[in-house]
């Protein structure tokens, strides 16, 4: 550590001047400096903890380790989203063990200063940053969205290390903070992508998968949009790239706003490295998106699990249209307003079928927002049910008679075979409707077809 | 750091007969350490968070190659992590459960698992032993069957 330089305020909280809580939070930092490849630590003005998440007694330990020994956090720092909904748990399949250590770890986080924001799209709600504003994020879809759509600044931050950031106010100065960083690796030229599709919201769920695995954890630059994006299209791509690849940062020439054109994006530099993408790569990852349960029997490993549970699943009959459906799954990242409005007009005055359960998962706030719009009112008439504070990727609360699921998001479609042993369908918000409605897949493909 | 610089050797396997080929390659210890066991050897990057469990030790991302195979007490291999920023706290339950890998070799230094190295030493004084080895050697270790990290030393047997 000899070309290390800190400050002398660095140098107390190292010492133990601010309290044992700050002196283990800066000394985490210290250590993880060199793999960070930075010398210096720098400040930042806003945290996003995904630390929150409870996976098990060991993310509760060292949440109550912090909070014991007088952690506060030194910025504003929202929280992602919990291992459980605090108030809704018990009408799931939660064991009573996992709402409790997750509760638990629910009120340290809060006893350190966190806002109760609860999420993982904090850029919807009231605390999103600014242009420029270094920060310090956890959780990869906000990384994603902080860094591409914004244009503030954070490193990818692992779990456990948000919070020390947080409580310090201080990062490695290195990689995503600098300007150097966040030029394009490669880019990834849309060809013959019919605008028709680009103008539908089940493309770009398909495009940040794609995006994802050309790109691995490079900076891709991305041309041939033809249209504008809205922040929920910009959302699922980060939460694609985020799954299958560890895309931090993108841009999209003439549309995200460090990208005005080829040549800012790369820093005035030529372009490292050239894909092409068609119809044919992005048909190939929507095929993809859809899966059959796990053929080794489903030994999906329920997230938050502390009781080591191995689920057997039921079988699916199909991935594909006319397949049986147990529940539509939606809200990963969580359900924005806009998002709300839209399913609220689909689903008015129908009702889904007896054997398909709905369930979507958001944050209290926009939950509260989508009441105060007359959104959810026909929701629950439909049959909805609401989520809030978490998801059942990081709550163990789907009942192991769910053997497929359908869903219009890439981070639900992504994960759900290996955490939830669950087959998986992908669709568009209307075919997720039609699906529920009908009681078995029903998918509008035209969009997909081979011209 | 050095590159290609693999010091072929022949060893004994003890009681058995048979000798075994064995390189020793130079990298860089993110968390220094000894650790020495099975290799769990994979050229794709993993993440932890749907890709491992922390109960059991199983890799449970479907779509790995390592898909079904247990890394509690090897030496896994892999070249970095990727996804979720949970694959810290999935391996520091891994640790706490006693089914972590007892050692890790990356391509290159990976955020990830380091700091979750780190927390499991400040939290349970259990830090698991990171060797980084870059490019070529990296790639030799395809055919690895056990390793042994000795703080910056990484050693063979195929």
């Amino acid at each position: 550590m000899d070309n290390i330089e800190l400050t002398a305020s660095d140098q107390a909280m190292l010492d133990g001047q601010e309290g044992p809580a700050t002196q283990m939070a800066m000394r985490i930092l210290v250590r993880m400096l060199p793999v960070f490849g930075a010398q210096r630590l720098m400040d930042v003005s806003a945290a996003h903890i995904d630390s929150s998440v409870y996976m098990g007694p060991a993310t509760m330990e060292y949440a109550e380790r912090l909070a014991e020994l007088g952690a506060r956090v030194r910025v504003p720092s929202t929280l992602n989203v919990a291992g459980v909904d605090e108030h809704g748990w018990s009408e799931w399949s939660v064991p009573a063990d996992v709402a409790d250590g997750a509760i638990r770890q629910m009120r340290a986080y809060e006893k350190m200063g966190c806002i109760q924001t609860w999420t993982c799209a904090p850029y919807q709600t009231e605390h999103r940053p600014t242009f420029g504003q270094q920060i310090a994020a956890g959780e990869s879809n906000a990384i994603c969205f902080f860094n591409s759509v914004i244009g503030a600044r954070t490193a990818r931050y692992p779990d456990l290390l948000d919070i020390c950031a947080a409580i310090t106010g201080r990062v490695p100065a290195a990689g995503l903070h600098l300007d150097e960083g966040r030029h394009g690796t490669v880019r990834v030229d849309l060809v013959g992508v019919p605008q028709r599709l680009q103008e539908a919201d089940s493309f770009w769920p398909v495009l940040g998968i794609l995006l994802g695995k050309v790109s691995g954890d490079g900076v891709p630059v991305v041309t041939g949009i033809d249209v504008q994006p809205t922040d929920d299209n910009q959302k699922a791509v980060c939460a694609g790239a985020a799954s299958s690849g560890a895309v931090a940062l993108y841009h999209m020439v003439g549309i995200t706003p460090e990208a005005p054109d080829e040549a800012t994006a790369f820093g005035g530099k030529a372009p490292p490295r050239v894909v092409k993408v068609g119809m044919d790569e992005l048909r190939a990852v929507w095929r993809e998106m859809s899966a059959v349960r796990p053929a080794d029997g489903g030994s999906g490993v329920m997230p938050a699990g502390s009781t080591g549970v191995i689920t057997a699943r039921p079988a699916a009959n199909a991935a594909a249209p006319g397949g049986g459906l147990d529940m539509v799954l939606l809200g990963s990242p969580h359900f924005s307003i806009d998002e709300f409005r839209r399913l609220a007009e689909l689903v008015e005055d129908r009702k889904r079928h007896d054997k398909v359960q709905f369930l979507i998962t958001c944050s209290r706030s926009v939950r509260m927002l989508a009441e105060y719009g007359g959104f959810m009112a026909p929701i629950e008439a439909f049959g909805a049910k609401i989520t809030v504070d978490t998801c059942p990727l990081t709550s163990p609360m789907l009942s192991e008679k769910i053997g497929t699921i359908m869903t219009n998001s890439a981070k639900y479609s992504y994960y759900s075979p290996g955490l939830l042993g669950t087959g998986v369908v992908y669709g568009s918000l209307e075919d997720c409707v039609e699906s529920a409605v009908a009681g078995s897949v029903v998918r509008d493909e035209s969009l997909w077809e081979a011209a | 750091m050095h590159n290609g610089n693999g010091e072929n050797a022949r060893s004994g396997t003890g009681s058995d007969s048979v000798t075994h080929k064995s390189t020793v390659f130079r990298g860089q210890a993110v968390v220094p350490g000894v650790a020495a066991g099975e290799a769990l050897v994979s050229a794709e990057p993993l993440s932890f968070w749907g890709g491992y469990s922390g109960q059991t030790g199983e890799i449970i991302d479907r779509r790995h190659p390592l898909s079904g195979r247990n890394a509690a007490g090897k030496i896994l291999v892999l070249p970095f992590t990727r996804g979720s920023s949970t694959t810290t706290a999935i391996f520091l339950e891994a640790v706490r459960a006693g089914v972590a890998p007892a050692g890790i070799v990356t391509d290159r230094p990976d955020v990830f698992l380091t700091l979750a190295s780190i927390v499991a030493d400040e939290m349970y004084g259990r830090p698991v032993p990171i060797v980084a080895i870059g490019g070529d050697d990296f790639r030799a270790l395809a055919s690895a069957r056990e390793l042994r990290i000795d703080q910056n030393i990484l050693s063979v047997i195929y």
